[in-house]
């Protein structure tokens, strides 16, 4: 298989692609200061200051740099979003990854933290932003310990501050670890916990963050890798950025594929016209299944996302060709099932993360979560009946009522719901305990009816429509 | 039972003076707290809600939210096995079942010895390296069951001393910003304009 494996940058593969956020994962000493400097670094920034604030924000709407944690929101947009006047105005990082399959903004904390300070830099000056703070997740011991590094060597150098490179432009970033909590990855979840409370999120409207944030000021919360973007960006200008990818989607993005294949790893893809089937089966990405089996079915977008069958192998990574599909791309993670794969033991551990992640805020959420995972449990170990199918469909309805996002299947003769969904809940924790049981079923019911207890194979005398249950 | 010791009680002030509230700095001085003791004593945060003018039960209430938070003692090492879908997907179940014989303990309690917690972790961002799990929340990727015994007789023996500190201190590098170059954190409420680099109407060219 073709592609290059650096020992230091665990998962990492690097392609013959253009490479915007993991050019220098190349270097063993990528993170350190020097390095950084040989390698255009802080160059954006100094693009970025020689223009105007005002310049530097069109630029990225120019540019259309989507999100890149879920929702796939324009970053340059977002920032103009804050309400005209209200100071001060701040940035949160969310650095709390921590979606099923999801491996990517863990590498660029590690690998090249100055490249996200730099980042940072760019989006405070740009939309006005004051102060920063880099949520970091609680478990990522090495991250934290390299950008608080990388802080500590930019402050001595004069890149992060008072009076930046001698200019009038002076912000402090502030490292802030997370504590263990899969929810905070909820931009309003995040802010709450950034301001020392529980992690549960804010109602919206009215607390959308870049109206109501932090200290109920404007906040914007940008994802590691959407920063990561910027100094690419500054230093090469908005025609190189959008020469990549499509116009909806420009850029490259990082894409972890993790399950049954042979090469599992993270990729930095051409945005748009990268398609699954290229990413599973290319020489130069994961190169097929493991064993050469068959493929079943693929999560496209992080546990939370409704699952594709082979049929969509074809489907370019765009958000919005995926969601007419039927799923979303969401944070950048594909996990692949084979033909040997328990298809209810799988969803069930994804219902279980999500149960157990539940912040309790909303009713359907807690008390539907742990209902779903007690009944998928139930039938993956042998005790469940026909009644608790129909029962995880019902409580699945409290969560999401309606039709649920689901593929198109030629061989189950169905047609595509496109995603999303609507919801009974705060944020998406609830729905994503849905997603993997909807899909699981819609997709796979004959592997749920294999798995029930068959009481009517106890001979009976009387009619045979009599089963008491 | 112990409140924050002198130095660390400096190093507290010095974290409040980073946020514009203090109660933003509950999460890192519930971590210092755990750093210093190797779990969250009732003193500590009793000192902590001193410190950014929060009651114990406030204190409290955000620490239970999060589950890197321990109210006792537990073992030297942290062993925290993931078992979510990727993992799931490349053999996380027999790993644990593996790691409880090789422990005799059943994930979430703690060998007679103190020296390991086992646990059940979720999604811990390293799904290409299925199965993984973290020691005191330093990754080991691509886990075998022969990984995981080398891996318990190394900590056993003390042999990743260096690489791998007691449970408690998660990251051994602190950030400290040097007060001539800190712009410092101002209360929300003092902040009457628009910061000195925006133009005079940021929003005016629309």
């Amino acid at each position: 298989m073709s592609g290059t494996i650096y020992p230091h940058a665990v998962g990492f593969v690097a392609g013959d692609r253009p490479r915007i956020v993991t050019d220098r994962f190349q270097y063993h000493d990528a993170h350190t200061m020097e390095r950084f400097l040989a390698t255009d670094g802080y160059k954006g920034l100094r693009a970025a200051l020689a223009k105007s604030p005002t310049e530097v924000h069109d630029e990225v709407k120019g540019a259309t740099v989507l999100g890149r944690g879920g929702a796939g929101f324009a970053a340059g947009v977002k920032w103009g979003l804050t309400p005209q006047g209200v100071w001060p105005r701040y940035l949160v990082v969310n650095g709390d990854e921590s979606e099923p399959g999801t491996y990517k903004d863990r590498l660029l904390m590690e690998l090249d933290p100055h490249q996200l300070i730099e980042g940072c830099l760019i989006a405070c000056y740009a939309a006005g932003l004051s102060q920063c703070f880099l949520y970091v997740r609680g478990e990522m011991a090495l991250a934290q310990e390299r950008i608080a590094t990388a802080l500590n060597e930019a402050y001595a150098a004069g890149y992060v501050g008072k009076n930046i490179l001698g200019s009038n432009f002076s912000v402090d970033i502030v490292l802030h670890w997370g504590a263990g909590a899969y929810v905070v990855g909820e931009e309003t979840a995040l802010i709450e916990s950034l301001e020392g409370n529980r992690g549960m999120p804010r109602q919206k409207p009215p607390f959308f963050p870049a109206a109501i944030g932090l200290y109920g000021k404007p906040t914007i919360v940008n994802n590691v890798e959407t920063l990561a973007n910027l100094p690419w960006l500054m230093r090469n200008g908005v025609e190189a950025y959008t020469a990549i990818g499509t116009a909806t989607s420009p850029g490259t993005r990082m894409v972890a594929v993790s399950g049954h294949v042979k090469r599992p790893g993270v990729y930095e893809i051409i945005n748009g016209t990268t398609t699954f089937r290229d990413l599973l089966y290319g020489d130069e990405f994961c190169g097929g299944i493991r064993d050469d089996n068959q493929l079943k079915a693929f999560v496209p977008g992080g546990g939370s996302a409704p699952w594709f069958l082979p049929d969509q192998l074809d489907l370019p990574f765009e958000n919005k060709l995926v969601s007419a599909a039927g799923s979303m791309l969401g944070s950048g993670a594909i996990i692949v099932m084979d033909d040997t794969t328990d298809i209810p033991a799988a969803a069930l551990t994804l219902t279980r993360f999500y149960a157990h992640e539940s912040c309790g805020k909303c009713v359907p959420c807690r008390e539907g979560g742990t209902w779903l995972e007690r009944i998928m449990r139930r039938i993956v170990d042998g005790h469940g009946t026909e009644r608790d199918l129909d029962q995880l469909l019902e409580v699945g309805e409290m969560i999401c009522p309606g039709a649920f996002p689901h593929a198109a299947s030629e061989r189950l003769g169905l047609g595509a719901v496109p995603f999303p969904y609507k919801m009974t809940t705060i944020c998406f924790v609830g729905p994503s305990a849905y997603a993997p049981v909807h899909s699981a079923l819609t997709l796979f019911r004959d592997e749920f009816e294999a798995k029930l207890v068959r009481r009517n194979l106890i001979p009976v005398t009387v009619g045979a429509g009599d089963d008491p249950h | 039972m112990a409140r924050l010791n002198e130095a660390n009680a400096v190093l507290a002030k010095e974290i409040i003076g980073r946020y514009p509230r203090p109660r933003s700095a509950t999460i890192p001085l519930l971590h210092l707290a755990q750093q210093q003791d190797g779990y969250v004593t009732d003193e500590a945060i009793k000192h902590i809600g001193e410190l950014v003018g929060a009651t114990s039960a406030e204190v409290l209430g955000t620490a239970t939210f999060y589950e890197m938070f321990k109210f006792e003692p537990v073992g030297k090492y942290l062993v925290n096995i993931c078992g979510t879908m990727s993992c799931a997907l490349l053999g996380a179940d027999e790993l644990m079942h593996h790691a409880e014989h090789k422990l005799g303990i059943k994930a979430g309690s703690t060998t007679a010895d103190g020296l390991f917690t086992l646990e059940h972790a979720e999604c811990q961002a390293a799904c290409t390296e299925a199965p993984c799990l973290q020691v005191n929340y330093r990754y080991r990727y691509r886990v075998t069951p022969a990984d995981l015994d080398k891996l318990i007789d190394d900590l056993s023996r003390g042999r990743l001393d260096g690489e791998i500190p007691p449970h408690g201190t998660v990251a051994r590098v602190r950030q400290h910003i040097p007060s001539d170059r800190a712009v410092g954190a101002v209360a929300p409420e003092a902040v009457t304009g628009a910061p000195e680099w925006t133009p005079p109407s940021p929003e005016a060219k629309k």
